[in-house]
């Protein structure tokens, strides 16, 4: 049988060391993997493989040691547990996520829903180079956000509510920015030192904040030969619609403007920073 | 001790202690009390003031009112509220 490498590793299959082998990687998305799911992946690495996995860098999980032969009898063992290879190669890569607020107390953003919308609209999209998307739910930034060609860390706007509040000053104490002063009972909040971290918010004894999640966008992060930060171009963005408008800009920037095997970030010094931002504000302002 | 204007049924001093302590012996003494009786904790600054009252909260009791000490250690007056 003739091995096309090419399809081979776009479903996922990484080519090993020892001949005829492959690391299966499989998809994976914001770090959820059912119990259904694992028992699936646990039946393949004992049948096919050598009855362990490897959990990527990036949240993923990969079956070492499956031989070219079984391929598709392992495709139709994981298919039987919701299972199914991954991507690797030119294209838009697992999309990574922290647990974010519907889990984790300092969520300002509902990372897991946004990696699934994320993961529908772009995952294994073709592109010049590998594309990476990183959501975190907070300035804790658990999942490292700047590390990605996208990252995308969640926020909170606040706005105090005076009614609600019993002057405990526990938001001052809180703040990590000093953006919050307590004078005479009246809590003011320096809207340019205010990072959107939301601590102030969360924790709120009376919960006297009016509070408006939304996303900070990093943009050309790389993290391997060459170590870059993803910069930020808009400070927030309010709502989802825009947010995967501003995504979409950055993807067709990157597909117009970027050389076969160049990452986002030398696409971006190459082309111009200038240009990039003129496209993602383009695309912020609708 | 200072006078506050809110009175406590019980008192629980949490100085003694770090996290996750300072949790579980906050929680241990709202577990002994009845609903709407009122818990007065003496907490320490730092990591206890950060996160203790917001853990209150999130278990559903309410906060009534958080007193900084000249000591720098902190009143916390909690209400409890049952399931």
């Amino acid at each position: 049988m003739a091995t096309d490498y090419a399809t081979l590793k776009k479903g996922g299959f990484m080519r090993q060391k020892q001949k005829n082998h492959f690391s299966l990687r499989l998809s994976v998305v914001g770090g959820q993997v059912s119990a259904q799911q694992l028992a699936a992946i646990t039946r393949v690495a004992e049948k096919y493989g050598h009855g362990y996995i490897h959990l990527t860098s990036r949240q993923g999980i990969e079956i070492p040691f499956i031989r070219l032969e079984d391929i598709d009898a392992v495709k139709e063992a994981l298919a039987e547990g919701g299972a199914k290879p991954g991507v690797c190669g030119p294209r838009v890569r697992t999309i990574t996520a922290c647990q974010g607020s519907e889990v984790c107390p300092n969520g300002c953003v509902d990372t897991e829903g946004l990696a699934q919308v994320l993961n529908d609209r772009y995952f294994g999209q073709e592109l010049p180079h590998k594309f990476k998307f990183g959501v975190t739910g907070c300035q804790n930034n658990c999942l490292k956000a700047e590390e990605n060609d996208v990252g995308i860390k969640g926020g909170l706007k606040v706005a105090w509510k005076p009614e609600a509040c019993i002057s405990c000053g526990l938001c001052g104490k809180v703040c990590r920015e000093k953006a919050i002063t307590l004078t005479d009972g009246k809590v003011a909040v320096d809207q340019e030192k205010c990072n959107y971290c939301g601590r102030c918010a969360l924790s709120c004894p009376t919960d006297a904040w009016d509070t408006q999640p939304g996303y900070m966008v990093s943009f050309g992060g790389v993290f391997g030969n060459k170590i870059h930060k993803g910069e930020a171009i808009i400070p927030f963005i309010e709502d989802q619609e825009t947010l995967l408008r501003v995504c979409d800009a950055a993807l067709d920037f990157f597909r117009e403007n970027a050389l076969s095997g160049e990452r986002f970030r030398f696409t971006i010094e190459r082309v111009g920073k200038d240009q990039l931002e003129a496209a993602v504000r383009s695309a912020y302002e609708g | 001790m200072a006078a506050y204007e809110i009175q406590a049924d019980e008192r629980v001093d949490i100085t003694d202690v770090v996290c996750p302590v300072t949790f579980v012996k906050t929680k241990v003494a709202l577990e002994e009390l009845e609903d709407g009786q009122i818990l007065q904790v003496h907490l320490n600054d730092g990591e206890p003031v950060l996160n203790v009252p917001r853990s209150v909260k999130e278990e559903g009791h309410q906060i009534l009112k958080l007193y900084t000490n000249d000591d720098g250690t902190y009143e916390l007056f909690i209400r409890k509220v049952g399931e």
